[in-house]
């Protein structure tokens, strides 16, 4: 009986603890850590390497606020997440920010109670199909049975698509994207429909991957953005800025490797960018070389970006939509003053 | 007068259900304050509205137009047939292993306890996954289909057979063979009535065996002018018309049947060698076959130790049939917990109709199983 009554106080002294705080940078420092929510596995993205250790550009953004907001890009926890359970894992505080892949969609943003920090990646979604087809136009694609993965906006983009093009199709949708490419490996659909970046991440897992090629047709829009929760503002800037510190040091050829020599520079972007000059990293409640040390760890956008995703690597993804505004990308970071 | 005693008693349990019931009452008060502080809709507003998705395999009509409600129903009936079809798959099978188990022939005794020894003891998501790629992997592309007089054909893209044209023609034969269960049922309890009062079974006692069969013929020639027959033909990638089984449904309800049989083989030995020795040797000094000996005399004693288990069996296999999201059947899980899910992202309200839906099914499954109990306990007497 001791015990019992013993539980139930217990119980209720830990009622109220069971509400969320608001304050993710306050957390997160008291915590010492970054919890950020990652793919179950995309190379370029978010995939864990030979040694298991993370890679790619989402886990370079995870890396590049923990540093902002810690001063170190190792003290990060991450989390793999699949789609559908991703943002319930946001919203419900499991994780600081998600940095998966997303989809920026007005349903999300509006509905769902989180926030969208800006763009990683301007995605696409696409068509893979296996050479042997002959086909070179998704138009072509009439009759045909396409595996996808689900609980995405690749199944909506795929029925809007055929249904304005008038052609059938047969959807075959998976839960997990390993099992979306073993079902096309083994024949049971023609092509698989997924974000193109996905696709040339999926074609590298293929017994023969020159077999199969990414058809050029861009079927929606898919801007890739790290999400926060609503209402935390000021860990929303943070995320914010601290993705357009990554592109603004592409901009100004600032580097990891020159970050050092930089902070004497007298160009005043950069000045203000270094923290060498205004006072930026204080109104987001963070130390004025918040990007100084966020480059040095981790890099300039470009730098992610050849690194996991540029011609070195087996992806092989052309800059493309991704190149900076100056030339002709939609990379374009709002002005540091 | 009540005794300080009881009435403690009694006031401490309702203590105990107040507190239950105001834990309830603030996780939900708590969610609900939680999903309004950070702006996230709820309610069930967005079963109405439409759900822009299309679903590989559906028994009812689903098209471009439908609503997430009826992408809901689309996942439900999906889940009940391919429970209905393991349900009837796995005591087809488990029965068949039991008697093998049971029987002289030392091979098939063997063969029947590895049977059980390796299927049961394989977690259930392996097999399923060996099941659907072991599928896939032997069958041809679409191309190089196996046909059966051009009119049936198997390929990796499923099996398709001529089928009518008209949608309700599934449901209307669905139907009729149901209505041939029922009405035969009741035919044969009728022709059994008739020979404990004549002593003699009428000359169309075995009839209504055939009655579920019969029904959907019939129903089939009389409508031979109004349906179409659609012959499955192939047209660019794929076949199309007729009737397409999807190799998804095939390896999940193989695979649920398989492993869900060898628990069921186990139960219903364990229920036969449960009956007396005596039965079986008073059965045969009788006069009985060795087979009127089983059915008649120690099958339905047996009954009654093993539908107990039998049910939970049911109700596992039909709460495993939601392993089906893994391989890309549309059943509820995938439909509805999956892709409807991460459109609308109201999980809380997605995952509470799911649970209720769960546990109904199941709870319908056990009512159903203990009024068949209680109906084979009143032989004892």
């Amino acid at each position: 009986m001791k015990t019992f009554w013993l539980g139930i106080s217990l119980y209720l002294t830990l009622l109220p603890l069971t509400k969320l705080q608001a304050d993710t940078l306050d957390e997160v420092k008291k915590r010492g850590f970054l919890k950020c929510g990652v793919s179950q596995g995309l190379a370029g993205f978010s995939a864990p390497d030979k040694a298991g250790q993370w890679q790619g550009i989402d886990v370079d953004l995870c890396r590049a606020v923990a540093a902002a907001a810690l001063g170190d890009a190792t003290k990060v926890k991450y989390r793999p997440l699949s789609a559908k359970e991703r943002l319930t894992a946001l919203q419900s505080g499991e994780i600081d920010l998600l940095s998966r892949n997303t989809t920026w969609t007005f349903q999300r943003d509006a509905q769902l109670g989180v926030d969208f920090a800006g763009v990683m990646y301007y995605d696409g979604q696409g068509f893979m199909v296996p050479k042997k087809l002959g086909v070179k136009s998704a138009k072509e694609l009439s009759g045909a049975s396409v595996c996808v993965q689900l609980g995405t906006t690749t199944e909506l983009n795929l029925a809007d698509f055929f249904r304005a093009a008038k052609l059938q199709y047969k959807l075959v949708a998976f839960e997990k994207n390993d099992e979306v490419v073993a079902a096309y490996d083994a024949g049971r659909c023609d092509a698989i429909s997924a974000d193109r970046s996905g696709l040339f991440a999926d074609r590298t897992k293929l017994k023969k991957p020159e077999d199969n090629e990414v058809l050029p047709d861009i079927i929606s829009k898919e801007p890739l953005g790290p999400v926060v929760r609503h209402g935390d503002n000021k860990w929303g800037d943070i995320v914010r800025w601290t993705l357009y510190a990554l592109i603004e040091a592409e901009e100004l050829q600032v580097t990891a490797a020159n970050v050092d020599q930089m902070m004497k520079d007298s160009n005043p972007s950069v000045r203000r960018l270094l923290g060498t000059e205004g006072e930026l990293g204080k109104s987001l409640g963070l130390p004025n070389d918040w990007a100084a040390r966020t480059i040095k760890q981790v890099g300039n956008y470009q730098e992610i970006f050849d690194r996991h995703l540029g011609q070195a690597t087996p992806l092989k993804i052309e800059r493309g939509q991704n190149a900076l505004w100056k030339q002709g990308g939609l990379h374009y970071p709002m002005p540091f003053r | 007068m009540l005794k300080t005693r009881q009435l403690r008693a009694y006031l401490l349990q309702a203590l105990c259900l107040g507190l239950v019931l105001a834990g309830l009452g603030f996780i939900a008060s708590n969610t609900i304050e939680n999903l309004n502080a950070r702006g996230i809709t709820s309610g069930f507003g967005f079963l109405s509205r439409p759900a822009g998705f299309d679903i590989a395999f559906s028994l009812i009509p689903y098209g471009a137009g439908s609503t997430f409600f009826q992408a809901f129903l689309v996942g439900l009936t999906n889940t009940l047939f391919v429970a209905a079809l393991g349900v009837i798959g796995a005591s087809v099978i488990g029965l068949v292993v039991a008697f093998m188990r049971l029987g002289s022939n030392p091979l098939f005794r063997w063969l029947g306890g590895a049977y059980v020894e390796t299927l049961r003891n394989i977690p259930l998501l392996l097999q399923l996954f060996l099941w659907y790629f072991a599928v896939l992997r032997n069958l041809p592309g679409p191309r190089a289909s196996i046909a059966v007089g051009e009119m049936v054909f198997l390929n990796i893209r499923g099996l398709y057979l001529p089928f009518p044209d008209q949608k309700p023609a599934l449901l209307g034969l669905l139907g009729v063979t149901i209505l041939g269960l029922i009405v035969g049922h009741f035919w044969r309890a009728a022709a059994v009535k008739a020979r404990l009062a004549k002593g003699r079974f009428p000359w169309w006692h075995l009839l209504p065996y055939f009655l579920p069969l019969a029904l959907p013929i019939l129903l089939a020639l009389g409508f031979a002018g109004r349906w179409t027959i659609s012959v499955p033909r192939l047209e660019g990638f794929n076949f199309v018309g007729g009737l397409q089984l999807i190799p998804e449904l095939v390896a999940i309800v193989v695979a649920l049947s398989l492993y869900t049989a060898a628990f069921i083989a186990e139960i219903v030995r364990a229920g036969i060698l449960s009956v007396a020795k005596g039965q079986r040797e008073a059965a045969l000094a009788l006069g009985l076959s060795p087979f009127d000996t089983m059915r008649l005399v120690i099958f339905p004693q047996a009954l009654r130790v093993i539908i107990p288990p039998l049910t939970s069996q049911y109700l596992n296999l039909t709460k495993n049939s939601s392993l089906a999201a893994a391989i890309a059947f549309p059943d509820l899980v995938l439909i509805f917990a999956g892709t409807a899910l991460n459109i609308t992202g109201q999980a809380v309200e997605i995952m509470a109709l799911t649970m209720v839906v769960y546990l109904v099914i199941s709870l319908m499954i056990s009512a159903f199983m203990h009024s068949y109990q209680r109906r084979v306990l009143r032989y004892e007497h």
